[in-house]
């Protein structure tokens, strides 16, 4: 068995998924790798029954917002765990701001369930086939998103904070 | 014609079930949260859990705050360790600017996170005890906490939310008073809490009370995404301290305590035993602690000192670009974990360059295995079911973020 470096691993996925794998990286050594959408939950699953990379646990799910970032506003970030092999891998899929839906991994691991519901309850991103997307953290009558780049933190007339005073 | 055919009979028990409310502000839930649970006469039939009751938005808080400032939000996650918090908030910071600390000071924090998470253990299996009805043990306990707080007070000048360290190192070194403190810890403490461990570790009562209630299996465990001392409870030996050391505890002997059935008594046993395993990390980081600084030479992250600032002009530009966050950070992302006193505490950090976080993500453990609590508690009675969750240490504040 030859050893399971990043480049190793990355190199056997686009074997298998090829041109869906947009790109891999590894910022401060971690394996990026960035996934179409439609194929995230299938990266999931595959890594999770390989028999070399055995990844077994889902340390954590999570969203982010990239405004600019036209038609890819929206990033889902999956970080993967093989406690047998002690490597870490993060999956980012990004999706449009204008159909914020991905697949549910769930299925796969119980632990993405509250997660991926707190990811909707921050970012609005729908995880289909998801058993019960309702939001968690917040209020069931709160009718936006609060994590959202749009929404302020604070009030508007509060000033002492803007980048003009710091000579930006 | 039968009146009593299997249909009816089903109707007659489905009108039994009574629904009742544990929490909001239930004494048993130790925090804000609450089950409604669906009642066959004493037996748990379902739960469902409603958490956020003190949810403070403290992502959103975190993109609108300088590195510095976001060490008091971690504070506020697990507050029965937040030095643990702190340091794994720190740590990201340096990771990402890629500053290697002193070894005296990775060291002192060591020591620091070790004392954190003895209080952490000891506040949840005196829990654990009080919800079997031995308070006594509890009592007892707290004042041992209480003189752990003592040193974090000697240290950093807070007891509970610490704010304890700093980017680039410790805000101070460790006072003659500090050490004498930590000694008397080390030797009084192992006396009191042998006590409380032969008052209930092989107690008849309390073994029956907590043996078997509660239980999972080690793959439901890692599939719901479990940690720390509940996940070893269950027979996974995973522990962040050993698999991806930080801070220098490579440099250290100890060993992981793990259970066999991840039932109420594997994890008190388990927690028990971390306890001892603290200790001897704490005395080994004193017997060997290096000599040498206590903070990184990062002037543009890590306060100068005060007498600095008014006679070195260097010095003042440094302290209020400190102070205001002025500092420019790479850009990047990363991930950085520490082992809470829960299990794996994670903060994902994405900079873009700017003074605030562009996204920060805490991992935060007990809101991930607390989702297992139903399975754990369905066809259990009430009473284990309190059991079971003061046995998963629940923290709200780190549920809700």
């Amino acid at each position: 068995m030859s050893e399971l470096t990043n480049v190793y691993i990355a190199e056997k996925i686009r074997n298998q998924f090829g041109e869906a794998i947009l790109s891999a990286s590894e910022p401060y050594d971690m394996l990026t790798l960035v996934v179409n959408p439609s194929i995230a939950h299938g990266v999931i699953n595959w890594l999770k029954n390989d028999a070399e990379i055995k990844i077994q646990f889902l340390t954590d799910v999570c969203g982010a917002q990239f405004p600019e970032i036209d038609g890819q506003e929206f990033c889902v970030i999956y970080h993967l765990h093989s406690l047998t092999n002690n490597i870490r891998i993060r999956i980012k899929s990004f999706i449009p701001a204008s159909n914020p839906i991905i697949a549910t991994v769930s299925d796969l691991f119980e632990s993405a369930n509250w997660q991926e519901r707190e990811t909707y309850d921050f970012y609005g991103i729908i995880f289909e086939g998801h058993p019960n997307l309702t939001r968690i953290l917040n209020v069931d009558e709160m009718d936006y998103f609060p994590l959202r780049k749009e929404y302020p933190l604070e009030d508007g007339t509060r000033t002492d904070k803007e980048d003009k005073y710091f000579g930006r | 014609m039968n009146e009593f055919d299997d249909k009816s009979v089903e109707q007659i028990e489905e009108q039994e079930y009574t629904t009742l409310n544990l929490g909001p502000t239930h004494p048993a839930t130790h925090g804000i949260f609450q089950n409604v649970l669906t009642m066959d006469g004493e037996i748990i039939v379902d739960a469902v859990q409603t958490i956020g009751y003190i949810h403070r938005a403290f992502e959103k808080i975190a993109e609108h705050r300088p590195y510095n400032q976001i060490t008091t939000l971690t504070d506020r996650l697990n507050y029965c360790s937040s030095p643990i918090n702190n340091m794994g908030w720190h740590m990201t910071v340096e990771k990402l600017i890629g500053v290697e600390i002193p070894k005296r000071a990775q060291y002192m924090r060591v020591i620091i996170m070790e004392l954190a998470r003895i209080s952490d253990h000891l506040v949840c299996n005196a829990v654990v005890g009080v919800d079997s009805g031995a308070l006594t043990g509890f009592t007892y306990l707290f004042q041992w906490r209480e003189k752990i707080y003592d040193i974090f007070e000697q240290i950093c000048g807070a007891r509970l939310t610490t704010n304890i360290g700093r980017i680039g190192g410790l805000e101070r070194d460790f006072s003659d008073e500090v050490y004498k403190k930590i000694k008397e810890f080390l030797h009084d403490f192992p006396k009191g809490f042998t006590e409380f461990s032969n008052l209930l570790e092989r107690n008849r009562i309390f073994v029956d009370r907590v043996a078997n209630t509660g239980a999972i299996s080690a793959e439901r465990a890692l599939s719901f995404g479990f940690t720390g001392p509940n996940l070893r409870a269950a027979g996974v030996d995973y522990d962040v301290r050993v698999m991806t050391p930080y801070s220098s505890y490579q440099d250290f002997e100890f060993a992981i305590p793990i259970g066999e059935k991840g039932d109420t008594y594997d994890r008190f046993i388990v927690r028990q035993n971390e306890i001892w395993e603290s200790l001897k990390i704490i005395r080994q980081a004193l017997d060997n602690m290096p000599q040498g600084k206590w903070y990184a030479d990062v002037p543009e992250f890590y306060l100068p000192p005060k007498e600095d600032v008014y006679t070195k002009m260097e010095a003042l530009i440094y302290h209020f670009k400190v102070v205001m966050g002025e500092t420019d950070v790479p850009k990047g992302e990363i991930y950085h974990s520490v082992e809470g006193g829960n299990g794996e505490l994670g903060f994902y950090l994405i900079s873009d360059g700017g003074r605030a976080p562009f996204r920060l993500h805490f991992r935060r453990p007990s809101f991930i295995y607390y989702q297992a609590y139903p399975e754990m508690i369905k066809g259990s009675m009430l009473s284990d079911a309190i059991l079971t969750m003061s046995s998963l240490n629940v923290i709200a504040g780190e549920l809700d973020a």
